[in-house]
């Protein structure tokens, strides 16, 4: 069944607007409640919103499941390797180096009631980042494989 | 300090990972991956195995400066982090998972390499073998729930791989639903000892433990749930749909994983509990499940055609004798001279028995996947005369099946006549039922062997061949470690058993391992 | 009495929950149950950690006072992944089963026995 124009019109607008939700949902995800698996999950319903306003054999021209699988598998290779990245300089696995470098993610956070400061956090916004890529990647999966049982009747 | 006890855990996730990105590349790339990644868990595995056999415990925290540091100064005197507690009971365990993941390994390599889908394949194995080291390793009670349900979720979705008209899928459905509510309960009973004690960690619950109502809950909904995980009598109806129906590389690894569940069972009983809990009414109740689990897997394989639905319900009957050796053990834990008199070596044989099993049973699974791979069935009134054609296979079944039925000079002989004494002393009635269960395997063993291998050479499997060199590499570790067990035990008690079962009954020094760096 | 209210309301989800595995013949409907249980043990996560009039566990920008107990938060962020990926996982089994058999009614998912 062909969904009207006015519903693939509604989702091509509010497309980039969940994108931008979902990304602000991650990045933020050391400052606000969120992080990497709600924000993915906001960035999977967008691809939802897509796989349902559009039909099946036509969404997956733009969402292919190999990159969908290819980003799932970059995700958690990121989170895993920043992990690993610790072991590296001698401290134990998962620990925290980026944080009072001052780099990238690293400034100290202030003390008392301030504005917080994005960048703060050393490597778990990296790995936020990381399992929002993760997160998108298998939703969409997910998403692709139970839908393709649908029959479409037309 | 060495990080092989997070490598254990980073690698194979890593390899995990890798994979499917590999497998865009080509399948001799992923092929290779497979093998070194394998090659490198159980290198680790291996040395920190020897660190801790040599060292004593070694714990591990993650996220921190120094991992050796289990209180940060800054904490109150309370282990904040996530703690990997290996004793040698751990790494007993470590040893065990390592061994047969070698062996799956190879073995997949050729049994799979017509199949499609094998970087799930590879990535999913992967992840159970993370899930199961992690298991073993953690000192953590939601950790461990994590790496349960990590290690439950790719179990189900591998049974189910080659969805065989639906069968398996049926098979992987089942498991799925068990572990599940199983990971659930564990959870609630997680839940109630944080309400009470305030922290997950087992070595910090177990020092302050003061033995209430509600830990009695908890207590009661652990052991179920991991007694449904591993599949002893009352929830074993599982076995033996999602042992037959999985790909047999799969059920040699999800034996692992059921024994990891065992492991738990043991280390929340002895670590955690100890003698704060009635041992007497804990340790009945678990050689109940051991004998009704012996007794009743071993009647239901009998009249089975199946094979591997067979071998299945013996999977169920082994179990009983790890769970009688350990349940005698915890129910004399309090009593000093029973404990010395016929505890210890009851223990030791049921911690000896789990490697043993695991490595009879994980090779009869993995023959019985050989014949399916030549064959093409699994029926036992179809098969026979293949004594003729695959004389390895025939040599390693051989092998399997006479030290499942315990007979001298193979392992299964020591481990049972460890149990047998000990447990005669205990209670002659549950040896006698334990000899008994044992010539009913040998009879039913005796029966598959017939049916398979002896006999003239049927005409539709004229053209059968002996399996690829993978598959042969993979059952000869197996079997090559089975004749080893069984003609040098004494060895083996002595360097790796003892302690594990030490470390068992030690709860002061399991705690101080942890707490002692105050 | 009015704080055991959340504790006897885990209990009797937990309770639903068991009796729609073990009464329901639709395999839809069992794996609702199940994530009906789910629903239990994080509610009864979350209510371990509430502390009447406690605030956000954040502590650079602590007014003082009592803090809701921040771990059995991460837990149930971490059983709702969980149980995610459980019924994912159950759901295409169920859809599998449906492509195989024409039915997802437990008395008709019996190959295996046979």
């Amino acid at each position: 069944m062909q969904m009207s124009s006015i519903v693939k019109t509604t989702a091509d607008v509010l497309f980039p607007f969940i994108l931008i939700y979902g990304l602000y949902i991650i990045l933020h995800g050391h400052l606000t409640p969120g992080g990497g698996f709600q924000g993915g999950a906001i960035l999977a319903s967008g691809v939802l919103l897509l796989l349902l306003a559009y039909r099946y054999s036509e969404s997956t021209n733009i969402v292919r499941q190999v990159m969908m699988k290819t980003l799932e598998s970059t995700g958690l290779l990121l989170f895993i390797i920043a992990a690993l990245s610790a072991m590296v300089l001698g401290a134990g696995f998962f620990f925290n180096w980026l944080s009072p470098l001052g780099s990238i993610f690293g400034d100290s956070v202030a003390y008392g009631s301030t504005v917080a400061n994005l960048n703060t956090g050393g490597l778990i916004p990296i790995m936020n980042i990381a399992v929002g890529i993760e997160v998108v990647g298998a939703i969409s999966v997910i998403l692709l494989a139970l839908l393709s049982g649908i029959q479409e009747k037309i | 300090m060495s990080h092989y006890a997070a490598l254990l855990l980073a690698i194979p996730l890593l390899a995990a990972f890798a994979m499917p990105l590999f497998g865009l590349i080509g399948r001799r790339v992923r092929n290779t991956w497979a093998i070194i990644a394998m090659l490198a868990t159980v290198a680790a595995a291996l040395i920190l195995v020897w660190e801790v056999l040599t060292q004593g415990t070694i714990v591990y925290a993650f996220g921190a400066v120094d991992q050796a540091l289990t209180i940060p100064f800054d904490s109150g005197g309370v282990p904040i982090r996530i703690l990997f507690v290996i004793d040698a009971m751990s790494a007993f365990m470590i040893l065990t998972a390592a061994i047969m993941m070698s062996a799956a390994t190879l073995y997949s390599i050729s049994s799979e390499s017509e199949q499609t889908g094998q970087d799930g394949y590879y990535a999913l194995l992967f992840l159970l073998m993370a899930g199961i080291f992690g298991m073993v390793s953690t000192g953590d009670l939601f950790n461990f729930f994590v790496f349960l349900e990590i290690n439950s979720l790719a179990g189900a979705a591998l049974a189910a791989y080659r969805i065989k008209g639906g069968v398996a899928v049926e098979g992987g459905l089942k498991y799925a639903f068990i572990s599940t509510v199983a990971g659930l309960f564990f959870l609630i009973a997680v839940g109630m000892l944080y309400g009470q004690y305030n922290s997950l960690n087992i070595a910090y619950i177990a020092s302050v433990i003061d033995f209430t109502g509600l830990s009695l809950v908890a207590v009661v909904l652990m052991i179920v749930s991991l007694a449904m995980k591993s599949g002893s009598v009352p929830m074993h109806f599982w076995t033996p749909d999602t042992y037959s129906s999985a790909p047999s590389s799969i059920t040699s690894l999800l034996i692992v994983s059921s024994m990891a569940s065992l492991y738990a069972i043991f280390r929340i009983a002895f670590s955690l509990f100890g003698l704060t809990m009635n041992v007497v009414t804990v340790g009945w109740v678990i050689i109940i499940l051991g004998i009704l689990s012996m007794f009743i897997g071993v009647s239901m394989a009998l009249p089975q055609k199946d094979v591997k639905r067979l071998m299945a319900y013996h999977s169920v009957s082994q179990i009983g004798y790890m769970l009688v050796g350990l349940g005698v053990g915890l129910a004399v834990l309090g009593d000093s001279q029973m404990m010395s008199q016929f505890g210890v070596v009851a223990m030791e044989g049921g911690i000896f028995h789990i490697i043993n099993y695991a490595l009879y049973k994980g090779l009869l699974f993995l023959i019985a996947g050989a014949v399916i791979y030549r064959c093409g069935t699994a029926n036992l009134n179809d098969l026979g005369g293949l004594g003729h054609s695959m004389k390895w296979t025939m040599g390693f079944f051989i092998i399997a099946a006479l030290a499942i039925a315990g007979i001298p000079p193979f392992n299964g002989f020591a481990s049972k006549l460890m149990i047998y004494e000990s447990v005669f002393i205990f209670n002659p009635f549950i040896a006698v039922i334990a000899m008994v269960v044992s010539i009913m395997t040998l009879a039913s063993f005796v029966k598959v062997f017939h049916s398979i291998f002896m006999g003239p050479k049927l005409p539709q499997y004229e053209a059968v061949k002996e399996v690829p060199m993978p598959m042969l590499i993979g059952m000869g570790l197996l079997a090559v470690l089975i004749i080893l067990f069984g003609l040098f035990p004494d060895l083996v008690v002595k360097t790796l058993v003892e302690p594990a079962a030490l470390a068992l009954i030690d709860r002061s020094g399991y705690i101080a391992s942890v707490m002692g760096g105050i | 009495m009015i704080e055991e209210i959340p504790y006897l309301a885990v209990v009797l989800i937990a309770g639903i929950g068991i009796a729609t595995i073990l009464l329901k013949k639709n395999l839809i409907k069992m794996i609702m149950g199940l994530a009906i249980i789910e629903g239990a043990a994080n509610l009864f996560l979350v209510t371990l950690g509430y502390r009447e009039g406690g605030i956000a566990p954040i502590f650079t920008n602590n007014p003082g006072g009592e803090m809701v107990l921040p771990t059995v938060q991460a837990m149930t962020l971490t059983n709702i992944v969980i149980g995610f990926a459980t019924s994912a996982l159950l759901l295409a089994f169920a859809i599998m089963i449906y492509r195989r058999y024409g039915s997802v009614e437990t008395k008709n998912i019996r190959r295996l026995r046979e």
